[in-house]
């Protein structure tokens, strides 16, 4: 059924099609309109038999779904930036546990300095933890991801991250076309989980391992997320013709056949590349999209199947591997047969800077020139930084830095001191 | 008719014997069908109050269950010594995930329990006092404020022993731990500070709040099977020797414990709603130093020059103890 909706209640009603057991919620911005809606179902009774629990922090919230997930119970919760960190010990934990927890973030920026917009770096974090991270473009993918996420969560015996830009998405409203009931249950089984709590028959789960096994216990982890990479594809097929729309999959390409240059990217900036690309197109430049839609486990074959013919790569990212680099960038460089001289990062939009079509056509077309650097800072106040510089060489006390950098735009008493 | 009530001990101790009792009385570790829920070949230390306390209160609730419960471990010795890969000491679903996190996850077992309509499936959470007191502190304080039902333990051996003990919120004022030792001025854990997690409890006004130790397992039995009795947050919190940390031998487990209890230095209660409805009297009153002197934690104040000002202070804490829950009050004289 066609609706339009805010992105966090399509996904609020998609995880509520998927039937989930138990629900733990603890507000954090962007991601607390997705609990809320789901708070006030499981109030009017509409997914009964679930429990809805207000939980104490993120990490009780992780923890509260570990329980239930051991349990047998089908569990979810949602959280984003500051607190996908405060639960970090227990998102490693649930992977290692094996354990098929569904987890939306709202993807958002990372403090100090504190900053409630959208990027990337909160996911990204948390890449080698051993969920499955998938990103959606769009609040239909995002709503989609939701219910894919289930299956191949509980297939597998692992977690899944479904991740969606913050505000963006998340606070944007969309056309999306809602699944019905009976959809999601054709293609959603009850959950049978491969290990359970059950005083019927005894196991004892997440017991210690040492050097003996655990190097075993970690590559069967790996192998399992290997498997993901074939069944992510395959289920994505079979969403399609039960649903009758493209949803997930490990990849999606834009104008890539003859693409001599490759811009790849996740979430919902594909589509300000899209209609940059289209413009570029229009002017006769070869230029195509990789839309990275499954980012753990990493497509490795398919981004290098999708890169083959391309001349020249940017890695447009929202995040930063501090006194390095790109991070989407190194993944795809591993995955690139050509030089990596050839592979450019592009950080962009970290804590919500806008990522405009302008912005991007100036970039694009020093790729396509030939002059781009090795790594970008897409609008960086070049001036700004090397004024704040320079006060810290000559002042020892040159203060606070956020503080400084917004005296310096004159956000915060400019004139004073 | 009336009759006299007798009561039966054994000579020189205030137990009384166990086939003395009617069948529903006796100790649940004395029936052949118990559980053995802790089974024997775990790793635990010679004398460990951890292992006897824990295979009590796990049996206890496997019998008030009528054997269906499923546990939650946070990490530290119990979990360790019960479950060294391949091989697990435990007779009953048992999970752990995380240090700090043990009440967090019974709630959500508790709640898969619910929505799959197993009411007769009950959970408890277990910890040391490290576990407890002090990482797990949050997940513990969220389980008692929206009452899930969950029984949590607190096994308390004042220190966090299982990564070579170092000092907890439970570690005692005048204790070594290596974190706190007595070097120069220091004479051991400060006095001041520490968390009381009962009387926490109390004020978060769950159920049942009880303490004991494990010189009195019956008692302790007893505790746990009271505790079943009622659905929501219950808390448990009881005093295990640790041979190791506190530097006594290991078959002075009991007698240190019971030397706890008997010097009002580890008051043992019940408390229903957050009021205290029981407590268990001091028979004898001892001088703290009769419990302190076995110790080589406490060591260091008996060394000349004796720091009788920290034996009194901690004096002053069992008295306080004993006034509060008036340890001493109306005790039952007997000839």
């Amino acid at each position: 059924m066609l609706k339009q909706v805010e992105g966090s209640a399509a996904v609020a009603e998609a995880v509520a099609l998927c039937r989930p057991e138990v629900i733990c919620a603890y507000p954090i911005s962007p991601q607390t309109h997705i609990v809320e809606g789901l708070g006030r179902m499981v109030s009017a009774g509409k997914l009964a038999p679930c429990e809805f629990i207000n939980v104490e922090s993120e990490f009780a919230a992780m923890s509260v779904a570990i329980g239930a997930s051991a349990a047998g119970a089908r569990s979810y919760t949602a959280t984003a930036s500051q607190g996908l960190l405060f639960m970090a010990e227990a998102v490693y934990n649930a992977a290692g546990l094996g354990l098929p927890i569904v987890m939306t973030v709202a993807n958002r920026a990372i403090g100090a300095p504190i900053n409630i917009w959208n990027d990337h770096t909160d996911a990204l974090s948390q890449r080698d933890c051993g969920w499955i991270q998938l990103f959606a473009e769009d609040n239909q993918e995002a709503l989609d991801l939701h219910i894919q996420a289930f299956r191949l969560a509980e297939e597998l015996s692992l977690p899944v991250m479904v991740c969606m830009d913050g505000f963006i998405l998340t606070h944007a409203y969309e056309r999306v076309d809602m699944p019905s009931q009976e959809q999601v249950d054709a293609y959603l089984p009850p959950y049978e989980p491969r290990q359970v709590l059950d005083p019927a028959d005894p196991v004892s789960i997440g017991a210690m391992v040492g050097p003996e096994a655990f190097m075993e216990v970690r590559y069967l982890a790996h192998a399992k997320q290997r498997q993901a990479l074939e069944l992510i594809p395959a289920w994505a097929d079979e969403f399609r013709n039960i649903f009758g729309r493209e949803s997930g999959g490990l990849t999606h390409t834009y104008k890539l056949e003859d693409a001599d240059i490759v811009v790849v990217a996740l979430g919902s900036v594909l589509g300000t590349i899209k209609d940059t690309v289209d413009e570029m197109r229009d002017q006769g430049v070869k230029i195509g999209v990789l839309g990275i839609t499954c980012f753990r486990p990493w497509p490795s074959a398919a981004v290098r199947d999708a890169l083959s013919r391309a001349k020249r790569v940017v890695v447009l990212e929202k995040s930063l591997a501090v006194g390095m680099g790109g991070i989407v960038s190194n993944n795809v460089s591993a995955s690139y047969a050509g030089s990596p001289d050839l592979v450019h990062t592009v950080i962009a939009g970290l804590g919500g800077r806008s990522i405009t079509r302008k912005s991007l056509h100036k970039v694009f077309a020093e790729a396509v020139e030939g002059r781009l650097d090795t790594l970008t800072f897409l609008d960086l106040d070049h001036a700004m930084v090397e004024r704040v510089l320079t006060r810290e060489r000559e002042q020892r006390r040159s203060g606070p830095i956020a503080e400084s950098i917004l005296r310096e735009i004159g956000v915060v008493a400019a004139k004073i001191g | 008719m009336t009759y006299q009530p007798i009561r039966f001990y054994q000579t020189g101790t205030f137990t009384v014997g166990n086939r003395l009792l009617p069948d529903e009385q006796r100790s649940v570790q004395a029936n052949m069908r118990r559980t053995n829920s802790l089974n024997s070949g775990h790793r635990a230390c010679q004398g460990c109050g951890e292992a006897l306390g824990a295979r009590y209160a796990i049996d206890a609730a496997m019998e008030a269950t009528h054997r269906q419960l499923v546990a939650a471990n946070a990490t530290g010795c119990l979990e360790v010594f019960s479950t060294p890969y391949p091989e697990t000491s435990w007779q009953i679903p048992w999970i752990h995930s995380l240090f700090g996190n043990a009440a967090a996850v019974a709630t959500g077992i508790s709640a898969a329990m619910r929505v799959k309509g197993r009411h007769d499936v009950r959970v408890v959470a277990q910890g040391g006092d490290g576990g407890t007191t002090d990482i797990g502190f949050g997940c513990l304080s969220g389980m008692f404020e929206r009452n899930d039902d969950v029984l949590y333990i607190c096994y308390d051996n004042g220190g966090y022993m299982n990564t070579g003990v170092q000092r907890s919120s439970a570690t005692p004022p005048g204790a070594r731990t290596n974190t706190t030792m007595p070097i120069g001025d220091s004479t051991g854990a400060r006095f001041g500070q520490g968390k009381d997690v009962p009387a926490i409890a109390m004020a978060h006004e769950i159920p049942y709040v009880a303490t004991a130790t494990v010189a009195e397992l019956r008692d302790l039995e007893a505790k746990v099977r009271r505790a079943m009795e009622f659905r929501g947050a219950r808390y448990i919190h009881i005093l295990v020797p640790c041979p190791l940390g506190w530097g006594h031998p290991s078959a002075d487990t009991i007698r240190i414990a019971r030397l706890a209890k008997e010097t009002g230095l580890f008051p043992v209660f019940e408390a229903e709603n957050g009021a205290v409805k029981h407590v268990s009297k001091i028979k004898v009153k001892l001088p703290v130093e009769q419990y302190l002197q076995p110790q080589q934690r406490f060591a260091h104040l008996f060394k000349e020059p004796q720091r009788r000002d920290i034996i009194e202070r901690i004096q002053q804490l069992a008295d306080r103890n004993i006034r509060r829950y008036r340890l001493l009050d109306n005790v039952e004289r007997r000839a």
